[in-house]
């Protein structure tokens, strides 16, 4: 098989995954991209069904047919919004195909694996069953089918101890005594790799979805690339080897922009308490430091004076599905000849880069739309800032407040423009629960409430007034 | 051991390239980044054939068989919706 021929043919196939992704750089060529990686993906098959003698080809495509019909009817059906849930459904679905590899691979051939990849083998049976499990959670959490916030159970990382050491066990077990109860074995580090992922998912909670779903990724990735090992296939190492790079890049940068490391994350998450006797009500909205008789009056007429415009999306954007609403605002603005730009946060909304997509899908286009490096040095000389359902991307406490959660963490510098506009559905904290100074400031006008008719109620005076 | 020290590099080297590589993508296109390469982790319906590549028993036959759906699904499911989301994104600038 390890013909240098052959060699060179898979290393072909690797580039070719390699220069799809390269095509990632912009978004003129990504579509192409994305077109090359699946071309690769599809030379690895083919060369898996010329290179090996598959048998039962009627099951087999049975089941290839199946797949495909399913993913198909699935991805052309689903919709912007739900993105980021099916994402994370398919992590699970890729660490199902990992589990059952390695499961089949470990109970039958026992004698024909080495230990180097019996333990790889072992690795992928335990990484894609909790890749599984713990992306169902976060697909569920993302489909707010589950509740988003964190759930920590008594013991928590008692528990998790308790699983890790299990599969450790069960995996020398497996390692050393292939031949009798493998099934048993590896059923069992499925079944608690899987239960290890529900604990370790549960208690990520909303804000922190970037960060999990990333990681999933990474995750998925490497249990693939865990099987190839044990296949001892070279194209399924590299191709993933290649998705736990991708992943592990994002979830670097989701940390990095929160100014938290990975284990904090996954630690869990205590909000910043709030003040001692703070019931519900103590959130009813409540007015800002110059009450308008009329906030939306204040509002239409900060947009009106303004000669440039920064809006700012969140989450809040994406549950009240506003982003048509604010793309329609945006270019009305832009007709009354005003400078419009976005500025979104690298942790805006519940996955990397999730705000982008609902903007394009609203038809924005992407030269509108600035990373906070390029535009957090605008803020200060901007007359208007739009905030959109965002609250702890733009709170200054994370720069003037030492030891709250989300202290340190980069934010955008909406509060130095001369007026920010919040349209946030209540004066609730967010996420971090760190109450935002900003609502307090004389600059701020609050317009509490669904956020897409607070936006459609400025294009109809912004747009009837003009 | 040739075999084991070539999975090893190409291990490796594929984790290394890529990194320098992604580490390169704007934040625009991080969620169909995200979809592509989740896509690509559907490599392993390489591993659910090769399965089949030896004498199967019936188990192995049903399990390898939903193994090929899973990894069918999201391949098929993650390039197409990849596609969807990239077609999305436009500019005044770069469209003639």
């Amino acid at each position: 098989m390890t013909t240098t021929l052959a060699l060179l043919v898979d290393l072909a196939a690797i580039v070719l995954l390699i220069a799809g992704i390269s095509m990632f750089r912009a978004p003129q060529r990504a579509r192409l991209g994305n077109l090359v990686a699946a071309l690769a993906l599809t030379v690895a098959v083919v060369l898996v069904l010329r290179r090996h003698n598959v048998t039962g080809l009627p099951l087999v495509l049975t089941g290839v047919a199946a797949g495909t019909i399913l993913g198909w009817i699935v991805a052309v059906r689903v919709t912007m919004i739900q993105i980021p849930a099916m994402i994370a459904f398919q992590h699970g679905a890729g660490g199902v195909a990992a589990f059952l590899i390695a499961f089949v691979e470990l109970t039958r051939s026992a004698g024909a694996l080495t230990p180097v990849t019996r333990f790889s083998g072992i690795l992928g049976l335990a990484i894609g069953a909790a890749t599984f499990s713990a992306s169902m959670v976060a697909s569920g959490k993302l489909a707010a089918k589950l509740r988003s916030a964190p759930v920590s159970l008594r013991f928590h990382n008692g528990w998790l101890w308790l699983c890790a050491a299990f599969i450790v066990g069960a995996g020398i077990a497996l390692l050393l005594e292939p031949a009798s109860g493998a099934p048993a074995y590896a059923a069992g580090i499925i079944i608690v790799a899987a239960a290890a992922g529900i604990l370790f998912s549960i208690r990520v909670g909303g804000a922190d979805m970037p960060v999990l779903i990333s990681f999933l990724n990474a995750t998925a990735g490497l249990a693939a690339a865990f099987c190839g090992v044990t296949l001892e296939n070279r194209l399924l190492i590299a191709f993933g080897a290649v998705v736990a790079a991708s992943g592990s890049v994002l979830t670097l940068v989701m940390c990095r922009a929160m100014n938290r490391d990975l284990l904090k994350v996954f630690a869990g998450f205590t909000p910043a308490a709030a003040p001692a006797g703070a019931a519900p009500e103590h959130h009813e909205p409540k007015s800002p430091g110059v009450p308008p008789e009329d906030p939306f009056l204040a509002a239409v007429d900060a947009l009106k004076e303004a000669e440039s415009v920064i809006i700012v999306p969140g989450y809040g954007m994406a549950l009240a599905k506003a982003q048509f609403k604010v793309v329609e605002l945006a270019g009305l603005l832009e007709r009354q000849g005003k400078q419009v730009r976005f500025a979104i946060h690298p942790v805006a909304g519940r996955m990397p880069g999730h705000m982008h997509v609902l903007l394009a899908e609203a038809d924005l286009d992407y030269e509108q739309i600035f990373d906070m490096a390029d535009i957090n040095g605008d803020f200060a000389s901007t007359d208007a800032v739009l905030v959109v359902g965002a609250c702890d991307v733009v709170n200054p406490a994370a720069m003037t407040v030492e030891g709250c959660p989300i202290s340190g963490m980069p934010i955008l510098l909406a509060h130095e423009a001369k007026r920010v506009i919040v349209c946030n559905l209540d004066s609730r904290p967010g996420y971090s629960g760190v109450e935002n100074p900003l609502y307090e400031s004389e600059k701020a006008v609050l317009l509490w409430g669904d956020a897409s008719d607070s936006v459609s109620q400025l294009v109809t005076r912004v747009g009837g007034e003009a | 051991m040739l075999d084991l020290a070539i999975m090893l590099a190409v291990l490796v080297c594929s984790f290394i390239i890529g990194y320098l590589l992604i580490s390169r993508v704007p934040p625009l296109l991080h969620t169909p980044l995200m979809s592509m390469t989740n896509a690509v982790s559907a490599v392993t319906v390489i591993g659910a054939l090769l399965l089949f590549a030896v004498e199967t028993t019936g188990l192995e036959k049903a399990l390898g068989v939903f193994a090929l759906i899973t990894a069918t699904f999201n391949l098929v499911g993650g390039f197409t919706i990849t596609d969807r989301m990239l077609r999305l994104f436009r500019s005044d600038e770069h469209h003639q």
